[in-house]
């Protein structure tokens, strides 16, 4: 039964499904502000906690504000962050990796040691120890994820990098009198970028979690910036009366946390590569 | 003198810690040979004699620990910038493995084109000519330059990475093991047309192989390598026949005969002797 759903998940219809989902997400996001019904901070305490009406679809919070409104916006957060953190630490990873991979020696021991320190923590406990230092706060969060991130990602492109300078075309390039740099442009980076980008997938899927977890916790987005941890955040209080308060965004970082997940997973079963070092 | 090794001692370094890394038995153990243009040397050896990391020294890959390499009178390991570019135009390789020679992810005509790109300035399209004439010298075809490798055999790759050897008309190319993971028939054709480009081009060969037959056929003279050393050397090829040295007696006793027949005679020869 198990074994049935994952080959169905594993099929290429999971691309297409997840794929979709998530265009639709970030259509949302990215036009968040032009399709949302109403200002999603405005407070109204007269229509508070208001069933869904023609008006408002999803009902209204606490303070009277827009729950669909709300939900689009912190899509835009949540995945915008989300996606700034995924470039960021795989930016410093690809460059960090592939010197460390490519020139060896002392300098690789002495940078994959400073990995392998900064991985033995847990990452929450990193970040959280790194948000206690800085302060709670947007770009706090933003920093500290990107920091214990981007150690990851540096393993990957390192092992791909020596692996990759095993094969003998990096010898021949050289040979053929090109450039170390040409070398790496030309035939590391596009050899080891694709699969990263796959694993990539992934690794938005958590980030997403951790910008959730972190908000919730609140220690990440403050409010009254919606976004969707801080929405459960908030929601949590009326957890008996109102529900769904908590219930709507818990749902959105469900869906598109799934559809990362199962694209991740999807792609990287079609392109063959493994997941993690 | 187009090449001279002179007394080349190497070991990899193993063990590596932060503080320190300490070497293996030496691979390489007082080496010298010498090569002239227009001449083919056949370096002799089972595997783990040392060949292939005498390759990578000449090709100035690896660093040899003692020794000098000497190519056109410069040596490799101390000159730099310009000079060093000049250099390397004039010493190219061909591997083993042609699947593994070439990037996947480039057609034959960037993978040719690869060193006209660094060393000539020629427009996109004389470029493409050059590309289409070298892909025709090595008996491919012109049109045969917008392929992928996954759209050749072994064999044709072969030919692409010889191409890409010659491009730049060298002076030397190191062969390391280049015909040993093809056929007979590719095999042939391939010793038949490094032969030739030989004698068009005035290229000289340092040819390093376990395969006595295909080294006798290329080559003018031939060394045998054992554990890290040259054991013996033959300035004329047909004396490697009468050789007495047990590592040039074991190469040639893995010589498949020609017909299996005669097999089970050189056997009988052998528990004679």
């Amino acid at each position: 039964m198990i074994a049935k759903l994952r080959a169905i998940l594993r099929d290429r219809k999971a691309i297409a499904v997840c794929s979709v989902i998530l265009l639709l997400f970030a259509m949302v996001a990215l036009f968040a502000p032009w399709i949302s019904p109403h200002d999603p901070v405005k407070v109204n305490l007269a229509i508070k906690l208001q069933p869904p009406s023609g008006d408002y679809w999803l009902g209204t919070d606490h303070l009277g504000r827009d729950n669909f409104s709300r939900l689009l916006h912190g899509a835009r957060i949540s995945l915008g962050l989300a996606f700034l953190i995924f470039i960021a630490s795989l930016g410093i990873g690809l460059v960090v990796g592939v010197i460390s991979g490519y020139r060896g020696g002392w300098l690789d021991a002495w940078l994959m040691r400073f990995c392998e320190a900064v991985m033995t923590v847990p990452n929450l406990v990193l970040v959280l120890g790194m948000v206690g230092i800085f302060g709670p706060g947007l770009g706090q969060v933003v920093l500290a994820l990107m920091l214990v991130q981007w150690v990851y990602y540096a393993r990957m492109f390192r092992g791909m990098v020596i692996s990759l300078k095993e094969r003998q075309f990096i010898a021949a390039a050289r040979i053929s009198g090109s450039s170390e740099w040409k070398v790496i442009r030309r035939h590391v980076l596009p050899n080891v970028l694709p699969p990263i980008l796959v694993m990539g997938t992934l690794e938005m899927g958590w980030a997403i979690m951790d910008i959730s977890a972190l908000s919730f916790l609140g220690l990440g987005i403050q409010p009254p910036t919606p976004e969707w941890g801080a929405m459960i955040h908030e929601g949590k209080a009326f957890i008996r009366s109102h529900p769904e308060l908590m219930l709507y965004p818990g749902l959105m970082i469900l869906l598109v946390v799934i559809s990362f997940n199962l694209l991740g997973e999807a792609l990287s079963e079609r392109f063959g590569v493994k997941r993690r070092m | 003198m187009l090449l001279q090794v002179k007394e080349v001692t190497h070991a990899y370094r193993e063990n590596r810690t932060f503080w320190s890394s300490s070497r293996q038995a030496p691979v390489l153990s007082n080496v010298s040979l010498t090569l002239e243009e227009g001449q083919c040397l056949g370096l002799l050896g089972t595997s783990g004699a040392g060949k292939s990391t005498l390759g990578k020294v000449i090709l100035g890959m690896e660093k040899p620990q003692t020794g000098q390499v000497l190519f056109q009178e410069h040596d490799f390991y101390k000159v730099h910038g310009s000079a060093k570019r000049a250099l390397r135009r004039d010493l190219q390789a061909v591997f083993q493995d042609s699947y593994s020679a070439v990037n996947p992810r480039l057609t034959a005509e960037q993978i040719i084109g690869e060193p006209l790109e660094n060393y000539e300035r020629l427009s996109q399209r004389e470029q493409k000519a050059k590309v289409g004439e070298l892909l025709e010298t090595v008996g491919l075809k012109a049109e045969d330059m917008t392929k992928y490798p996954n759209q050749f055999s072994g064999g044709q790759l072969q030919r692409i990475a010889i191409a890409r050897a010659i491009a730049l008309r060298p002076k030397l190319i190191v062969l390391d093991e280049s015909v040993s993971s093809l056929d007979m028939v590719n095999q042939t054709y391939i010793l038949d047309l490094l032969n030739k480009l030989k004698k068009d081009f005035g290229l000289s060969y340092l040819f390093i192989t376990h395969d006595i037959k295909a080294a006798y056929t290329l080559c003018d003279k031939l060394a045998v390598m054992e554990r890290g050393e040259i054991v013996d050397s033959f300035q004329d090829k047909d004396h490697i026949f009468n050789s007495t040295h047990s590592a040039v007696k074991k190469l040639l006793s893995a010589m498949l005969p020609e017909h299996p027949r005669y097999r089970t005679r050189m056997r009988r020869d052998e528990s004679q002797s």
